[in-house]
């Protein structure tokens, strides 16, 4: 029982989904459902937000590694949650938006949120720099064409590209790097992109026929009945 | 002191490069530490000197310019913002230039969000860009905010046939059936163009293939450069055009100014961002080199020995 009726759910949603594609007067149920899935999405955050709390407070009451870096987590999350659900500081009052002008849930997004995330971010740049320098290695034939159309790319990215290559003629523009960059992502790069995608698609309604026969219930869990 | 600045740069970082290529000649592999402080180096020289470069707006982002540029004043423009603030540096820049273009032609407005940190860059782009630089843009008639909106692609499900479903109200709480921007539109099929931006799911490819596509509404996205290879197999005909990366938020920023001087003065971040990507850029590209010498030296005296 525990996983014949979420299978039944499933089958019957997938369904209902597909139907609605193809026939018209199915749409309206296609719509219900979405509508359904937005209700269960507001949901999934109660139950995030308890799964990191429970989470964090089991690390603290063992004393795990690193445990003290999920008391500023905790602090973190409940001062957040405070400040959003009350809207404190918020001109335009408890109705009002809660990113209002002025609001403190907007001061926390500007000016912690956010610079800490974009510091995080950068710092890829940092690992690209020293991965390229590692990967790009013309090993063999294949490893040569992508070392090559790596290096047409970075520079394509770049005023330099122009620059280095300006003084070709018109008649010959192709030839320019930015244009050759241009040319590797809408040729090379599309070719493959959309082999990937078909690949992607065909497995996508192989998978979704699977979950809606009842053949593949790995998402169930690993629970048995 | 730009010009400068490029030639002191040029100098500290050719020269500790060529070392670095002496050291290669040998056969031996650089310390990862060397590598992160050049890009260091770069990317602090680019910001200190204030390095800037000219940028020449490529074909695919022309045409973003283009269809913003020849739509009818008073035409129904969606933005939604769809990324986080890890991702803000890239794809902000592309968000307050459409808003910017759009608001000087006179187009209708309409920002909304499928991330819940979205809402907060939106609010963002309305004190930066709006109500400092557009004071007479009226709320509800020029621009209305319809803020986050949780359900992924099932969003845009049901905003294909009518908005009013999802939103009853916009981010303020007021019935949108009051707002005057939507008492023309019905659903995202009344739009004369929607822009999404951002980089991961959902975001502007869910947008082409749940409302653009099957509603026949031209969709020209903004894209983290990480994730704008997988939306060109939809160029040029699901999608019309597309920013990829600072470099076409800066293409779009240039050409911007250059075709309204009252944003000459305006403030550019990816213009400004362009001149770190390109000296990195450059500093990656000589360690790649750098890396094949090594590498060949190692195998030549390998089969020499």
């Amino acid at each position: 029982m525990k996983r014949t009726i979420p299978v039944i759910i499933t089958s019957v949603v997938g369904t209902v989904l597909i139907f609605s594609v193809f026939f018209p007067s199915g749409r309206t149920l296609g719509e219900d459902f979405s509508l359904f899935f937005d209700i269960i999405a507001v949901f999934a955050f109660f139950l995030g937000g308890g799964n990191l709390v429970r989470i964090h407070i089991t690390k603290i009451y063992r004393q795990r590694p690193d445990w003290g870096f999920s008391i500023v987590t905790l602090i973190g999350f409940f001062i957040t949650l405070t400040v959003g659900l009350f809207k404190l500081g918020n001109a335009e009052g408890i109705s009002g938006s809660v990113t209002a002008a002025g609001s403190l849930l907007q001061e926390i997004f500007v000016n912690i949120i956010t610079p800490l995330s974009s510091t995080m971010y950068a710092l890829l740049a940092f690992y690209v720099a020293s991965a390229s320098y590692r990967a790009f290695r013309a090993k063999n034939r294949e490893a040569t064409i992508l070392l090559i159309a790596a290096f047409i790319i970075l520079l394509g990215r770049t005023p330099f590209g122009m620059m280095l290559t300006q003084w070709i003629p018109e008649s010959f523009s192709i030839l320019q790097i930015p244009n050759l960059a241009v040319w590797i992502m809408n040729s090379a790069n599309l070719a493959g992109q959309r082999a990937i995608l078909i690949g992607v698609g065909l497995g996508v309604v192989a998978m979704s026929l699977r979950l809606i026969l009842g053949m593949d219930r790995t998402y169930l869990g690993s629970d048995s009945e | 002191m730009s010009n400068i600045g490029v030639i002191i740069s040029l100098i500290i970082i050719s020269g500790g490069l060529l070392a670095i290529l002496i050291y290669s000649l040998r056969g031996r592999d650089v310390d990862r530490r060397i590598i992160f402080l050049f890009v260091f180096i770069a990317v602090a020289s680019a910001v200190l000197f204030n390095i800037e470069f000219k940028e020449h707006p490529t074909l695919i982002v022309k045409k973003v310019f283009d269809k913003i540029e020849n739509l009818p004043s008073g035409s129904r423009v969606l933005i939604s913002f769809d990324y986080d603030p890890a991702m803000k540096p890239e794809v902000h820049p592309m968000a307050n230039s459409f808003v910017r273009h759009c608001l000087v032609k006179g187009h209708k407005l309409c920002l909304m969000s499928l991330w819940p940190q979205g809402q907060a860059l939106m609010t963002e782009t309305l004190e930066e860009v709006i109500l400092e630089e557009f004071p007479e843009a009226r709320y509800g008639e020029d621009y209305v905010m319809l803020g986050y909106k949780a359900g992924n692609e099932g969003v845009l499900n049901v905003i294909i046939t009518d908005f009013r479903k999802m939103y009853a109200t916009d981010a303020r709480g007021t019935n949108i059936d009051s707002i005057p921007i939507f008492k023309e539109i019905k659903s995202a099929k009344d739009m004369d163009l929607i822009l999404p931006i951002g980089g991961g799911k959902p975001g502007p490819k869910e947008w082409i293939l749940f409302v653009g596509d099957p509603g026949n509404v031209p969709v020209a996205p903004g894209l983290a450069a990480v994730v704008a290879p997988l939306i060109y197999p939809y160029y040029p005909k699901q999608a019309i055009g597309l920013l990829g990366g600072v470099k076409g938020a800066a293409e779009y920023e240039s050409e911007l100014r250059q075709k309204y001087p009252r944003f000459r003065d305006v403030y550019a971040p990816a213009l400004r961002m362009m001149g770190p990507q390109t000296l990195a850029h450059i500093v990656i590209m000589a360690f790649i080199v750098i890396g094949n010498i090594a590498f060949f030296r190692r195998k030549r005296s390998e089969t020499g020995a």
